[in-house]
């Protein structure tokens, strides 16, 4: 028995099957290091990501799946549940082999379950597009501090960089501790290390809020309150549309303060 | 000033609340000119209210002031109401200053009226125009007609805006008459007719010259208010399948009567809007334009009603008992579709799914189909489902029965299609 080891990247991922493939390997797992201690009694064979391989396997996954499904595997791999990686190994297994139109064969327990993996994370982006509230910094910039469920915040990257393609703003991720800045021209990558937000709820320190700011709040939050019907409500529609854990970062949910 | 502007938008946006529509979908306009914005697709809700209703759009009065005194608003001219008018510089103000935070999609402004129809879509067009160009806004806008405004007015309106509507709101012409004496129908349904014929020449204009200026490309729609006057569901269903097909119609919105003018006596008495019948309403719009249903099979005349127990995809299953059961692995998508409990997405799965093997209900109940509805209905490889001879009545009983444990206690469901709320993510394909 063996099993394969590798750095948590996708591309690490990637090039471990590229490893299986030309090894003629089957390996029982394929984990992160930390992964590796549940196996005893295993022969583990830790796999160097190579961008080489990883792009090889990646063309040739391009070449199988259809239109809309072509991010399928990599939006699966960003939900990070425990063991995707080996449903993500059976599937490539299949695809390979030729199976024609395998994104499709719901009944089988794999492919459904990346599909609906692949789903949430989706759903999960769909939040950013919905979730994110700027705050109007004093040097001109809109910031937004948040923290998604998974690692999304590039699949949003291209919407907001056209929408906003006249300001400047900077969506950081709390809980993975990056972001993204956009400085009118090109977006890229951060870090902050001495962090002027609360790193609760993404709000920055008062001090470094634009004048304008506290104002469009306060409005925000009264027209808000105003436009819902009393008579309709319904507070669980509300949760379920809008979950709980992104309320934080809302300032319509915020007391008046 | 500030002061003055908060409590202005407190008036105006408390008078605009009743206007349901909110979708911001169907506009790609791109943000080709580098400024603010862009519309995507498929609407994004970037909040939701108290009462679970989408918030897309910035939804507001230009003024809550109206020379016009119809029987179900709660603006009319003889409320003793607090008033107030935005200038167009304060509406464009806080529309780019909300867009930028990313609290909305973009404005749906209406109005009140104000010396006449004319001179307030002038003032509506005017804001539309200073976002366009003055900001270089490209985001969504959409623009209520005022009934009675000049072709020309409405012809600009459709060349800032993305997307139109002209209230109907009371279904027929005598009614109208009677709530509403001071508007008339010809002005209601002429602006449509011609919105309509625009929007056709645009796009043809389009496909000749890609530079050919665009006329309000996410389509116009219009709102029916429910149970201010007497009319049938039947009616209202005919008349909003005749709409889409006649006008062109987008989307019909449908607003259960809030009783806000109790002492006007040619309204009913009520004290709740009546929810229920708004959401079956919604439910029968859905079954027309995703599920391939004509008015006519929602309703027929000897039923002018909806049923307020049963939706009415499940109640159309009821009534014609001899179409079931279906075979999954066989049926067509039309069919499929016309089962309780299959959604569309539910359907197209089924349907690529089967080419690769034959599906069980244990796969049915992993794609997320309500089998406790829908096995009444199908049949699948293994078992010829617990469709015996179920006559009509029981079944819905038992349906019921079952449905009452779960949903009746809240009445959450009532609210489910009415945000149109569709989460797809358009920038990852
Ligand atoms: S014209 Fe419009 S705002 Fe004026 S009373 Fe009639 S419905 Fe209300």
């Amino acid at each position: 028995m063996k099993i394969y080891t590798y750095d948590n990247s996708f591309e690490g991922l990637l090039t471990a099957v590229f490893e299986c493939y030309r090894r003629k390997d089957f390996p029982v797992d394929i984990c992160s290091r930390a992964g590796e201690q549940r196996y005893l009694f295993v022969e583990s064979v830790h796999i160097e990501t190579d961008p080489v391989k990883a792009e090889r396997v990646w063309k040739g996954v391009q070449d199988k799946l259809s239109g809309r499904n072509k991010q399928l595997l990599f939006y699966a791999f960003l939900s990070e549940e425990q063991g995707i990686e080996m449903k993500i190994y059976r599937f490539l297994r299949r695809l390979f082999s030729g199976h024609f139109n395998l994104e499709t064969d719901y009944g089988d327990s794999d492919v459904l379950y990346l599909t609906q993996t692949s789903q949430k994370v989706k759903k999960e982006a769909m939040r950013m597009l919905q979730f994110i509230r700027f705050q109007h910094t004093k040097d001109g910039m809109y910031f937004c501090g948040i923290e998604p469920r998974y690692d999304v915040i590039p699949m949003v990257l291209n919407h907001y960089q056209k929408r906003f393609a006249d300001q400047k703003w900077l969506i950081y991720d709390i809980k993975r501790n990056y972001g993204i800045y956009y400085d009118k021209d090109k977006a890229e990558e951060v870090e902050i290390s001495k962090k002027q937000f609360n790193t609760y709820n993404g709000q920055v320190k008062q001090a470094l809020l634009d004048e304008g700011e506290d104002f469009y709040q306060k409005l925000w939050r009264s027209y808000f309150k105003h436009v819902s019907i009393e008579e309709r409500k319904n507070l669980r529609l509300q949760r379920q549309h809008m979950p709980r854990r992104f309320w934080r970062y809302l300032p319509e949910k915020q007391m008046e303060g | 000033m500030n002061e003055q502007v908060a409590n202005k938008l407190k008036i105006l946006s408390d008078a605009a609340k009743y206007d349901v529509s909110c979708a911001s979908s169907g506009s790609n306009r791109s943000n080709h000119s580098k400024g603010i914005g862009t519309g995507v697709a498929c609407g994004i809700c970037h909040s939701f209210t108290d009462d679970g209703r989408c918030v897309s759009l910035f939804k507001i009065l230009m003024t809550n002031h109206c020379i016009y005194d119809c029987a179900y608003c709660i603006n009319r001219r003889s409320n003793d109401r607090p008033r107030a008018t935005f200038t167009p510089q304060e509406i464009v103000d806080l529309t780019i200053g909300f867009y930028r935070r990313n609290y909305i999609e973009g404005l749906f402004l209406s109005s009140g009226v104000i010396k006449s129809p004319d001179h307030t879509m002038e003032r509506m067009v005017s804001i539309a125009k200073k976002l366009r160009t003055e900001e270089n806004y490209n985001g969504y806008i959409h623009l209520k007609a005022i009934p009675g405004a000049s072709d020309v007015l409405i012809h600009e309106a459709g060349i800032w805006a993305d997307r139109l509507s002209v209230n109907m709101e009371i279904p027929t012409e005598p009614n109208l008459k009677k709530l509403a004496p001071e508007k008339n129908y010809p002005d209601i349904i002429s602006p449509m007719g011609q919105i309509r014929d625009s929007i056709l020449v645009a796009k043809e204009e389009r496909k000749k010259y890609r530079k050919a200026p665009r006329f309000a490309p996410a389509g116009q729609s219009t709102q029916l208010i429910v149970g201010a006057s007497p009319e049938t569901d039947r009616q209202i269903i005919l008349l909003s399948s005749g709409l889409y097909k006649n006008q062109n119609l987008k989307r019909v919105y449908f607003s259960g009567y809030l009783p806000v003018n109790d002492y006007d006596k040619r309204l009913p008495a009520i004290t709740r809007p009546p929810l229920v019948r708004e959401n079956r309403l919604y439910q029968s719009d859905w079954l027309m334009r995703f599920y391939h249903f004509k008015a006519e099979e929602i309703l027929n005349e000897d039923q002018p009603f909806l049923d307020l127990d049963v939706d009415p995809k499940l109640g159309y299953a009821l009534r014609n008992m001899h179409l079931f059961p279906v075979d999954i692995n066989r049926a067509d998508y039309e069919m499929i579709l016309r089962v309780p409990g299959i959604g569309v997405q539910s359907a197209q799965k089924i349907i690529l799914a089967r080419r690769h093997r034959r599906l069980t209900m244990l796969h049915l109940k992993k794609l997320g189909i309500v089998m406790k509805r829908a096995k009444y209905f199908i049949t699948t490889n293994e078992l010829p489902a617990s469709f015996s001879d179920w006559e009509p009545l029981r079944l819905k009983h038992k349906l019921l029965s079952e449905m009452n444990s779960k949903f009746k206690k809240s009445e959450d469901t009532q609210l489910k299609l009415f945000t149109d709320f569709k989460p797809v993510l358009p920038t990852l394909h």
